[in-house]
């Protein structure tokens, strides 16, 4: 019973995590078409920023917020310079570009930051919580994990829903050449959308940092789980993407605490197959979806 | 004279398998050339760049003239690799090599079709995805069943002894003995000349014209009665089958199938080689293999000369790859040999043009049908030959 109760709560605050990087690909796939999987070693080296701070003697608080800030600029960055130009042309173009990024970042942490692992702290215990004598596997960091989650996924749902910029990247993303013709610009969006997408996918590579290991190729699993996780929403839907996340978090939690933690990409590779296979248009589609 | 040169160039513009298989020949006879005057090291360096010319030419198949990616096709070379090293445990094992590679690519076959059936008939990133879940889960499982699959340390491959008329024949065509690792290179490069003599035959058949239509148009495919998702599956399937092959040459050569050697890398240095050589053309897929067997010891080197650790410095190889194909992607991208062949192609127009003033250049039978600023499109085999009936 314990057991059940620890293999789920730990597989929410996973959940919360694989939430966020399935938002920050969806952001991205909304507005530009592209799946980003440069996103993993995106977000693997802003972590790494943050690293190299918190060792230089500066606190957590500081190191999550250049993590962070640095994980906007790269965003931006990226878009403008090197995924506009192939914007707009074919399709396979632009995922190659990602997968040359995802290689390029990755080779380039390892020479600069070298290829070992390194701890990361995390800024509550991550020691279980005490209730009643048992200690059950919900962490003071995995609370912060959950909340910064809910948090950022709040203060997104209000910048797109309520404010005028969030409304012109929601026209942007929705059909470029009216939302062009209408004045707005549809560019600058695209990299606002960028940069964002880059800023959630950071804050999940910090949680999945915190309190653990990090080295260049930390986040490779997380990205396709952040996929996985992106489909079962069915791949446009920001909804879907949370919940697919924490229903991937919970199923893949079961998998590792009852058959082997070995065996975790392996169901969520079985999990996308099931999906692609019975419900091609994620859990939430209404119709069979069918784009030619 | 003029009557036998016309026989012969009617001859080669109408024989598609004729011609494949008299440049298939010509490439065994500078194989023979090469092996036989390089060093045992360098007989093993070229069986390494054979393995993942097999895999690479399997994969530019399936990007060049499909338009789909894979990102798992270093674990579909594991599969392959893995079955070889099952077959091949001990020296008594009596399957012959051939049969053992059949059989890495029919189980590599039965995977690619598991995937395949369920990504690659949906439009848009699902193969890609899948596929990199796939690169990412492979090295998992043989963790797993550690007993089977030997865990971490992988399990060894016991090359059966040389056959006594491989030995024979060696000795009289070359005068020496053949040694082990170069028998090795030879195994690898004639399944290589095989798997791209296959590879060749069908991309101009009228399975790889569908692969294109599909790629092209998908809209005027279905018009014309291709199937889209029956195109799709079947190039993931052959690409997947040619990375068994691979698999099962790297295991033979490395006489180890481990883990570590299938690492995501792998799959994106691979996607990497074919993007540099040129998507869709199986002589750009063997410049790729060439560039990622010789240059990391180049690199790392030069890393190591600047003031590098050895560590950082071997991770100089996967960075030069990245950047390049960046930069492939962004100012050539049809690759090096689509970007050459371009060049040719107009230099002669050109000339031509000057030669005799008018409309030569325009009904020139060789200029391409499609100008190579679409990276995806193959200049080898989209000139108006291709549709040779």
């Amino acid at each position: 019973m314990q057991q059940l109760l620890n293999t789920a709560l730990g597989g929410l605050t996973l959940g919360m995590v694989y939430a966020a990087f399935a938002l920050a690909l969806v952001l991205i796939w909304r507005s530009t078409r592209v799946v980003n999987f440069a996103q993993a070693p995106m977000a693997m080296v802003t972590t790494f920023v943050a690293l190299v701070i918190v060792d230089a003697g500066h606190s957590y608080w500081l190191a999550f917020a250049a993590a962070l800030a640095s994980g906007l600029v790269l965003g931006a960055v990226i878009e403008r310079v090197v995924v506009r130009p192939v914007e707009g042309g074919p399709e396979i173009n632009a995922v190659i570009l990602t997968l040359g990024l995802f290689i390029v970042l990755h080779a380039l942490a390892a020479v600069i930051f070298g290829n070992r692992y390194r701890s990361f702290p995390a800024p509550f215990g991550v020691r279980g919580i005490e209730v009643g004598g048992t200690t059950i596997a919900l962490t003071g960091f995995g609370i912060f994990t959950i909340l910064a989650v809910l948090v950022t996924m709040g203060l997104l749902l209000l910048l797109f829903q309520r404010t005028d910029i969030g409304l012109r990247m929601r026209a942007s993303a929705f059909n470029p050449e009216v939302a062009r013709l209408l004045g707005v610009r549809v560019g600058r969006m695209l990299t606002l959308g960028w940069a964002l997408a880059s800023v959630v996918g950071s804050l999940a590579g910090l949680l999945i940092a915190g309190g653990s290991l990090v080295h260049p190729g930390y986040m490779d699993s997380v990205v396709v789980y952040g996929f996985v996780a992106a489909v079962l929403g069915g791949l446009d839907s920001p909804f879907g993407a949370v919940v697919g996340g924490l229903l991937l978090g919970l199923a893949l939690s079961f998998v590792s605490g009852y058959v082997g933690s070995q065996l975790v990409a392996l169901a969520a590779l079985v999990i996308l197959m099931l999906v692609l296979v019975l419900r091609p248009g994620g859990l939430f589609a209404q119709t069979a979806a069918r784009r030619v | 004279m003029a009557a036998l040169r016309a026989r012969a160039s009617a001859w080669w513009a109408g024989s598609i398998l004729g011609r494949h298989l008299l440049v298939a020949l010509l490439g065994l006879v500078v194989v023979v050339v090469v092996l036989e005057s390089s060093s045992d090291f360098r007989n093993l360096q070229l069986a390494s760049m054979a393995y993942l010319g097999i895999a690479a030419g399997g994969l530019t198949v399936l990007t060049g003239l499909n338009g789909q990616i894979s990102l798992g096709h270093g674990a579909l070379m594991a599969i392959g690799a893995y079955t070889t090293a099952l077959l091949l445990d001990d020296r008594e094992a009596s399957t012959p090599l051939p049969l053992v590679v059949l059989a890495a690519v029919v189980v590599t076959l039965l995977v690619g079709i598991a995937v395949g059936a369920a990504a690659a008939r949906l439009h848009g990133p699902y193969l890609a995805g899948a596929t990199l879940a796939l690169a990412v889960a492979v090295p998992g499982i043989a963790l797993y069943f550690k007993e089977q699959l030997g865990g971490e340390q992988g399990l060894r491959v016991v090359l059966p002894d040389i056959p006594a008329w491989v030995l024979d024949l060696a000795f009289f065509v070359t005068g020496q003995d053949l040694t082990r690792s170069r028998y090795v290179a030879y195994l690898a490069w004639v399944t290589l000349v095989i798997t791209f003599v296959l590879l060749a035959n069908l991309s101009r058949s009228r399975v790889g014209r569908r692969w294109r239509a599909v790629r092209d148009d998908e809209v005027a495919a279905e018009l014309a009665g291709v199937h889209l998702g029956r195109a799709r599956v079947s190039a993931f399937v052959v690409s997947a089958a040619a990375a068994g092959a691979a698999g099962a040459m790297m295991a033979v050569t490395v006489r180890l199938a481990a883990p570590s050697g299938f690492t995501l890398t792998l799959s994106l240095t691979l996607l990497s080689a074919v993007v540099l050589g040129g998507l869709g053309s199986l002589a750009g897929a063997l410049i790729g293999a060439a560039l990622l067997t010789f240059l990391p010891q180049v690199v790392t080197d030069l890393g190591v000369d600047a003031g590098l650790s050895d560590i950082r410095a071997a991770e100089l190889a996967p960075l030069v790859y990245g950047v390049v194909m960046v930069l492939v992607i962004l100012l050539a991208p049809a690759g090096i040999v689509g970007t050459v062949r371009t060049a040719l192609v107009k230099r002669r127009l050109r000339r031509s043009a000057v030669a005799q003033t008018g409309g030569a250049a325009t009904t020139d039978p060789t200029s391409p049908a499609t100008p190579a600023t679409d990276p995806a499109t193959d200049p080898a085999t989209t000139t108006s030959k291709g549709s040779t009936t």
